[in-house]
């Protein structure tokens, strides 16, 4: 999901009698289970890919708190102004661990941040589109952190002891976020008419874009073979595509509300949905940068990193300062 | 003024402080200078919003006419809002919001130190609760004056600059009015004016460490307690209580 | 990077008595912020609790067991900090 597109290597898979002796002790390791620690040897892919997919995952995580940060001011209530300002503050605390994650493996936090500013590294297409009204508080925690944490929980099993980690504690406050969205869905859907309107048009709106966030098809991914060899991804995109279907479908019927695609139908023989693809060509350009609000997104992470530079330099000299000080007496 | 009218005015003032303050807050969760500020201020924000469901929760059962703290958050217009007019200062950069935080905070620590001893068990209560958080909210806004004050050259001059423009607005703090007089004699909060020198000495000391100065000549701006704001004011209430005023009656 | 905040391992003891546990990191100007920024971050202020942080790059480690090519035979710091590496614009086709 946040190596929607990465590739591993160029080549597949090695084959056991192509690898090194590092690299065939390394996958015996993954595939007894074993954690990765970050001082364990490990074949210079495995690191690259690591500190790009768990990047691109903090970045999503900083980056989404803008959508949804969006409507803090707005939110209709004292409680749910509360709930929404906790749910983004989780979201930072996710980025934040992810960060520390991704360092273990030999970058700093600042460098990644510069990576992203300047285009270089990636974050979830979703966070390009634009919160436009309440009930998409409510579709955001329903539909797109319902999408993350289909991918999350099985990512506690990653083989990287660090990721793995940090997906568990994600997983743990992850749980308030999605039950938060769907009751907002939940009130709007069964409210006003306009309310009722707004919650279907959220729907509308969010559906496709959240079957994007597993990325494009199986069929037409980049390679993940190695990907999946290293237990860095643990499901296929479609797999993790099409669980999501099957579990929204029936939440969308609750809620009384319509699936903007009209070809679903219940297919017996899969024993799941059967779906619309996406227009994956709306993909491409949201990650290409034409979404509706990739510039504004990036601009707005930009502007708060520049406009903090003094603050950071501050702060620091005057722990300098401090240390200076108690090290004189 | 009756005890209870009085009490109710004062209940305002407290709520819409931590309400006014708390959402100029949370304007920055997703723009702070780093991460580690964006989860700290919104537990500041967190922390208020309780705050403010407390004591005009509160202030609603005083008045007895049924309104919630939502009612009141969002169904009152400007003219009625009674908070400082230091809270509705806009942002401006970094230093300039915790600047605004350090010095409401001060002055918040010391009122809620006295509310303990309130007559009203209530007020005692909800003070109790809150006190905890403000001194760590205290804490952290005077340890960042400091940082910033004591900083690099250019962090020094905007927390100056900061300090010159927000000084005029905390003499409103200290003026004491009818709604004062009456819960003083009644023991449930102390006389505004009281709190001025503790105020005065503490904010002083974390000034000096920060190496800034006090403002020569001070002024101080007022009307928030008695409904004149500033233009900001309806702005702030126009973005907050837009879908309520939108969709009156709706169920959120 | 000249100017950024170092980074801190956190060490967190529950209400109970229990051993501290390392919970994560976070970057922080120095100890006392790294404290207060621990609060915030991982105990959401909780009272009660007991915090240590360390500047990751005071910590020494152990290698990790196991012999043969898997051996750092170098007593290093808890992150292997290899020479840098740029991630290359080809690594991901984004």
């Amino acid at each position: 999901m946040y190596a929607q597109m990465v590739k591993t290597s160029g080549n597949g898979v090695k084959a056991r009698d192509e690898m090194s002796d590092n690299e065939r002790a390394f996958q015996d390791r993954i595939d007894a289970g074993e954690k990765i620690e970050p001082k364990d040897w490990m074949p210079d892919d495995y690191r690259l890919t690591l500190m790009r997919q768990i990047g691109q995952h903090a970045h999503s995580e900083i980056v989404g708190q803008l959508p949804e940060g969006n409507w803090i001011t707005r939110a209709p209530t004292l409680e749910r102004k509360a709930i929404l300002i906790a749910k983004v503050q989780d979201e930072a605390g996710h980025g934040l661990y992810l960060y520390c994650a991704a360092e273990t493996l030999g970058v700093s936090r600042d460098e990644l941040i510069e990576e992203l500013h300047a285009g270089r590294m990636k974050y979830s297409s979703i966070f390009n589109y634009p919160t436009l009204n309440w009930s998409d508080m409510g579709a955001v925690g329903w539909l797109v952190d319902g999408a993350a944490i289909m991918n999350q929980v099985p990512l506690q099993r990653t083989s990287y002891g660090p990721y793995s980690r940090a997906m568990v504690r994600v997983c743990k406050e992850e749980s308030f976020h999605q039950r938060q969205g769907y009751s907002i869905m939940l009130k709007m859907a069964t409210g006003t008419d306009a309310q009722k309107a707004m919650a279907q048009d959220s729907l509308n709106r969010f559906w496709y874009p959240s079957l994007m966030m597993f990325g494009p098809p199986d069929a037409d991914s980049v390679h993940s073979e190695q990907s999946m060899a290293w237990k860095i991804k643990i499901n296929t995109n479609d797999e993790l595509r099409q669980k999501f279907v099957d579990q929204t479908i029936p939440q969308i019927e609750y809620l009384g509300l319509e699936c903007p695609d009209k070809t679903i139908a219940w297919n017996d023989e899969k024993g799941g949905y059967d779906y619309a693809q996406p227009d994956w060509n709306e993909f491409f350009n949201v990650i290409k940068g034409n979404g509706p609000c990739n510039k504004e997104r990036l601009a707005a992470r930009v502007k708060a990193w520049e406009d903090g530079e003094w603050v950071r330099d501050g702060l620091l000299a005057h722990a300098k300062k401090k240390a200076a000080r108690v090290a004189a007496e | 003024m009756t005890r209870d009218e009085a009490l109710f005015e004062f209940l305002l003032r407290l709520g819409d402080n931590t309400s006014i303050l708390s959402h100029r807050v949370s304007e920055w969760i997703g723009h702070s200078p780093v991460l580690e500020e964006d989860i700290a201020l919104a537990n500041t924000a967190l922390d208020l919003i309780g705050q403010t469901q407390l004591w005009l929760g509160l202030a609603g059962e005083i008045e007895g006419k049924g309104r919630t703290a939502d009612n009141l958050a969002y169904l009152r217009d400007a003219w009625d809002y009674r908070n400082l007019l230091l809270v509705e200062r806009p942002n401006g950069d970094f230093g300039k919001t915790m600047m605004r935080q350090f010095l409401f905070d001060a002055w918040q620590s010391l009122m809620l130190g006295k509310l303990l001893a309130s007559s009203d068990p209530r007020v005692a209560e909800i003070a109790a609760k809150a006190s905890k958080e403000v001194a760590y909210h205290l804490e952290r806004s005077a340890d960042t004056i400091v940082g910033l004050g004591d900083g690099t050259e250019e962090s020094h001059n905007r927390m100056q600059a900061a300090l010159d423009d927000l000084w005029d607005y905390t003499g409103e703090m200290f003026i004491s009015d009818e709604v004062d007089e009456v819960l003083a004699t009644e023991g449930i909060a102390p006389n505004a004016a009281s709190l001025k020198a503790e105020w005065e000495e503490l904010v002083g000391r974390i000034l000096t460490d920060a190496t800034l100065t006090i403002p020569a000549k001070s002024y101080a701006h007022k009307g928030g307690k008695s409904g004149v704001h500033t233009e900001h004011l309806g702005f702030i209430l126009a973005d907050m209580q837009f879908l309520q005023r939108a969709y009156p009656g709706a169920s959120w | 990077m000249s100017n950024e905040w170092p980074l801190w391992e956190v060490f967190i003891r529950g209400q109970h008595g229990m051993s501290h546990r390392h919970v994560g990191s976070l970057h922080a100007p120095d100890g006392e912020m790294a404290i207060k920024n621990a609060r915030d971050v991982y105990t959401r202020r909780n009272e009660g609790v007991s915090i240590w942080v360390v500047e990751a790059a005071n910590i020494s480690a152990s290698s990790p067991s196991g012999k043969g090519p898997l051996y750092e035979p170098s007593n290093s710091k808890v992150y292997r900090h290899p020479t840098f590496f740029d991630i290359p614009d080809d690594v991901g086709a984004m």
